[in-house]
């Protein structure tokens, strides 16, 4: 698999915007930035109403990816390209959902919202309208996610990558800096696991730094790319943009995303946590 | 389009006083901006990142220190130091 398989600039966006064999699909952190102006021809999904089972903490099932992707116009042979705001967090962890239901040909625009916006290219309010289909999705890829238990059996055997702040990861913060920090559960951070925030993986503008790169950033950190790698954040999203970079760009075989992240872990009982760096 | 305010977004439900809060507002010409902000640590590492509001407004809840403040715009990057204490604002002007 190659870069291009899984990563388009805006000009190749830009030059298939009406294509109608490829959906744009725009996936925010804020939900409503979707309704300022988004990419002429995008659809939204919302990964809080769209993406989560709304009474259990878990996201959507088969069936439930199947119905949305109908809903919102996206045939399974379609090239999917998501964007998003922060850098692609969220567009990102729509990703790894593509992924684990088996859809075939999934990319993300380097950079996401935010190089679209520097580069001062055009963002409309008007919203496609797309005749709904019949998606079919795959069983879930258990292969990609990680689960606490997981996490725990991986202390000090597997990579354990904690994507988060350093201020996070040593237990000063217990949420990103742009949001209130008003949690119940522990600060700290998973012991043995290397904090290599996802901002490495990125360059300013949002765009993914080269292969070459992010490979020498993983190794300089003694991230062994041979082993077993399970990534982690807060709640899933940053660590799926850190397992794209391992798993999609630099094509290591076991990468987990552990969704659950330090919201599940750091409010588990009895489990080791460590402070500090 | 209204001009810039001054501060940051609406604080309802937020336990100010239990917060460092960094805000501001990004300006050209005493418009808002519509960009980036991001807030680095003293070792320069990337914290966090917020886009700019309708108004130009940016916030961060960050912790007692000194911090980089970062504007991402169009054309332009602009970085300013602030040291932040707990239970204050700290007001941030950023013109680019």
């Amino acid at each position: 698999m190659s870069r291009s398989d899984v990563l388009v600039d805006a000009d190749w966006v830009q030059a298939h915007l009406d294509d109608p064999k490829v959906v744009i699909v725009e996936v925010d952190e804020d939900t409503a930035a979707y309704d300022k102006n988004h990419i002429r021809n995008a659809v939204r999904i919302d990964w809080k109403k769209d993406l989560q089972d709304p009474v259990r903490r878990d996201f959507i099932d088969q069936a439930g990816f199947e119905a949305l992707l109908s809903a919102k116009g996206i045939a399974n042979d379609d090239t999917v390209v998501l964007y998003g705001g922060n850098n692609n967090w969220f567009a990102s962890y729509a990703y790894w959902y593509f992924k684990l239901y088996g859809h075939g040909d999934v990319r993300l625009l380097d950079g996401g919202r935010k190089k679209w916006e520097l580069d001062s290219r055009e963002l409309v309010v008007e919203q496609p309208q797309r005749a709904a289909t019949q998606y079919t999705a795959q069983p879930a890829d258990s292969s990609i996610r990680a689960f606490r238990d997981d996490v725990v059996n991986a202390i000090g055997t597997l990579n354990l990558v904690d994507v988060r702040s350093p201020d996070e990861f040593s237990g000063k913060l217990l949420a990103p800096a742009h949001l209130p920090q008003e949690q119940s559960q522990r600060p700290g951070h998973v012991p043995s696991a290397k904090n290599i925030p996802w901002a490495k993986n990125a360059n300013d503008d949002g765009t993914f730094k080269s292969d070459d790169e992010l490979k020498a950033l993983y190794e300089a950190e003694g991230v062994d790319l041979a082993t077993d790698t399970i990534a982690y954040c807060r709640i899933g999203e940053r660590s799926a943009l850190t397992w794209f970079v391992l798993h999609e760009l630099l094509g290591q075989e076991n990468v987990k995303n552990y969704d659950g992240s330090w919201t599940e872990y750091g409010s588990l009982v009895g489990v080791p946590i460590e402070l500090g760096n | 389009m209204c001009g810039a305010k001054a501060g940051g977004p609406d604080l309802a439900g937020v336990d100010v006083a239990n917060e460092t809060i960094i805000q501001g507002s990004v300006t050209r010409n005493d418009e808002p901006v519509n960009g980036y902000v991001r807030l680095l640590d003293e070792n320069g590492e990337f914290t966090a990142e917020v886009p700019t509001s309708a108004t130009g407004q940016f916030r961060f809840f960050a912790r007692p220190g000194k911090w980089t403040l970062r504007a991402l715009v169009p054309g332009a990057t602009v970085d300013r130091q602030v040291v932040a204490t707990q239970g204050e604002f700290t007001e941030v002007a950023i013109a680019v």
